[in-house]
């Protein structure tokens, strides 16, 4: 187990390494002088560029301007904000957990229903049931987001005024962030009805991000499922006259679980990016919608240090999930 | 399953000629009615793009301000001579639209071709050579891979500044690696095959045997995944036209065109409704078109 451990994090050396230097090439495809780029639209007087020039390295050859800029990145120095003069980590580390927040309700959101639609649907194969699953599955898959949410918006805020249009709670409320997280610190707090506030501001942005996952996690569960069903054991259950309930839901998801955990590990990936539109739509204040802005305000430290914390985030994620999956799963780890 | 065990003595009878491939293939695609519809769709889109000249019923650049927000011809104050209505400058939603089909399938077929092309040659190269070669392209690719999509083409974009051929250029990097991993598989399990073997002794060389002999018979799964990879295509690029990214106004690039209306949603809902459920009917049409590939050129997979 150890071992399976050590070369899985291991593996995530090279893929480190790729990461930051894409971001480090990058910024350098801008057009222009990069410390013009990175100073923004007010110039630098000379002394100062010559002075930056020296500190970044660039009177030295690409590869110790690389060195610098890791060493700087394993530090945790990111750069600053043009706009706002902030360190990157620190404005990351402010508007990160109102995406996690958000992805995390998508993925629950989009596992409640996911699951035994899925399981239903394999169990009813070919059934109207199934077919409906399956087609509604491959609508959510194609779907434009974008559209989605502003179509969600249209019904539910416009013709039925039932939600609020954008942002994580209503202005009126001022809400001390402690875990960052505002389910659970309206719930500290003593503000009446902020905390209903904040989950009538979560609904559409959940629906809109759970929707692509959720079409994946049913696809998955339910071949997955036909697959298990088909097996040998699950027929011996049945001949030894277990009840049908006992069968799937004891024997075939256990076993069913396994390539749908994978997926879901996958589904991090896919959750920032639609992250990133989600936000933008509803005006939600996490990395994707500061990660656009920066794009329009040419704030390029923000887009570069953004996407490397990011990219960063997924490849953790994924390891977790790597590690996850063999300890679940026996087969992986002595494979290797 | 059991019918085609009962079949198959009469099929493998010497008199009995088997089924051409292609009519063999049709046999299988069209009996799955989702692919099949997929496949009409993607027809009836591919006319609406190429006839736009003579079916759009006006320009659609033209503004008029007098006629803005025009409501769909059966809701009060509609007219038939617009009939998806009018956007907030007075352009006919329709004729948008019709436009918007040649930009949205032109940007597919780029894309896709951009990448297949690059991704089976660095896919046969890194089959081929393995060793450093291999070792360096495939961590690329997984490096590509691990990135979420969407964030790396809108990172380059932002780079590279907005504008259809940069976002095309963009998306077509991000989908890359499928098509290296699946070429690089391919080549894989095919050269330890004997006809590979047989063309290497009678001095067939390394181009040949990468061009001629190999990808002719790695071509089904790419082929696939050029189905699939339209949609992803198509669906990135506009989410990139949304964000202000990719087609600049006032291209009726369809992801563009729900950029411009997101102010007016709460207003006029035409102006929101339509651009996105075209892309969606495509988007979807080219997945149900490729699932039905998939299953037709693959009849092992679910049969």
């Amino acid at each position: 187990m150890l071992r399976f451990i050590l070369t899985r994090v291991s593996l995530i050396i090279p893929t480190f390494l790729g990461i930051t230097l894409l971001a480090f090439f990058l910024i350098r495809l801008v057009p222009g002088d990069p410390i013009e780029t990175l100073a923004g639209e007010r110039g630098i007087d000379p002394a100062r560029h010559e002075q930056l020039r020296k500190e970044y390295g660039f009177d030295q050859p690409v590869i110790v301007q690389y060195g610098i800029y890791l060493s700087r990145v394993l530090q945790g120095d990111l750069g600053k904000s043009m706009i706002t003069q902030e360190p990157v980590l620190t404005e990351f580390s402010a508007l990160f957990p109102a995406t996690v927040e958000l992805a995390l309700c998508a993925i629950v959101f989009a596992l409640l229903i996911g699951l035994p639609a899925g399981m239903l649907a394999a169990i009813r194969r070919n059934s109207i049931f199934d077919h409906g699953v399956m087609g509604v599955s491959l609508t959510g898959y194609s779907m434009p987001i974008f559209w989605w949410g502003l179509i969600l918006i249209l019904i539910f805020s416009v013709q039925l005024d039932l939600t609020p249009v954008s942002g994580r709670i209503d202005v009126l409320y001022y809400i001390e962030p402690t875990t960052g997280f505002l389910l659970i610190d309206t719930l500290l707090s003593d503000e009446e009805g902020a905390f209903w506030s904040a989950v009538k501001h979560l609904i559409l942005p959940t629906i809109v991000l759970g929707t692509v996952p959720l079409a994946v996690i049913a696809r998955m569960t339910r071949s997955a499922m036909l697959e298990v069903l088909g097996e040998d054991y699950i027929r011996t259950a049945k001949a030894k006259g277990l009840s049908r309930f006992r069968i799937v839901a004891l024997h075939a998801l256990r076993n069913a679980l396994i390539p749908v955990v994978t997926v879901i590990g996958l589904q991090v990936g896919v959750l920032f990016t639609g992250a990133i539109l989600t936000e933008t739509i509803f005006s939600w204040p996490g990395v994707g919608k500061w990660l656009i802005d920066a794009i329009f305000r040419r704030d390029y430290p923000v887009l570069q240090g953004g996407a490397l914390l990011l990219g960063i985030v997924v490849m953790a994620v994924n390891l977790l999930v790597d590690l996850t999956y063999g300890l679940i799963n026996p087969r992986i780890r002595h494979n290797r | 399953m059991t019918a085609e065990t009962m079949e198959a003595p009469a099929v493998a009878a010497p008199t009995a000629t088997p089924p051409h491939p292609l009519r063999e293939f049709w046999g299988y695609f069209s009996a799955n009615h989702g692919a099949v519809a997929g496949l009409v769709i993607i027809i009836a889109v591919v006319l609406v793009a190429l006839l736009a000249d003579v079916i759009a019923p006006h320009s659609p650049y033209v503004t008029d301000t007098s006629i803005a927000l025009k409501p769909p011809f059966w809701q009060e104050g509609g007219s038939i001579a617009y009939p998806l209505g009018t956007d907030p400058i007075g352009r006919d939603i329709l004729s948008r639209l019709i436009y918007g089909a040649r930009l949205s399938l032109l940007i597919g077929l780029v894309v896709v071709a951009i990448s297949i092309v690059a991704g089976t040659v660095l896919g046969l190269v890194a089959g081929f050579f393995r060793g450093l070669t291999e070792i360096f392209i495939m961590r690329l690719m997984d490096i590509i891979l691990t990135l979420p999509s969407l964030l790396l083409a809108i990172v380059i974009v932002a780079v590279l500044g907005p504008g259809l051929m940069n976002s095309m250029l963009a998306v077509a990097l991000v989908i890359l690696p499928h098509y290296v991993r699946l070429a690089r598989a391919a080549v894989i399990t095919e050269t330890s095959k004997d006809y590979v073997t047989a063309a290497r002794v009678s001095g067939a060389g390394t181009t040949r045997l990468m061009f001629r002999e190999v990808l002719p018979n790695c071509t089904a799964p790419l082929i696939v995944q050029a189905s699939l990879g339209i949609s992803t295509a198509i669906l990135d690029a506009a989410a990139l036209g949304f964000l202000g990214l990719g087609a600049q106004p006032p291209s009726p690039e369809w992801g563009t065109m729900l950029a411009d209306a997101r102010e007016f949603v709460l207003r006029a809902w035409w102006v929101v409704t339509f651009p996105g459920l075209a892309i969606l009917i495509t988007v979807l049409a080219f997945n149900l078109l490729g699932d039905g590939l998939r299953d037709a050129l693959d009849p092992k997979l679910k049969r």
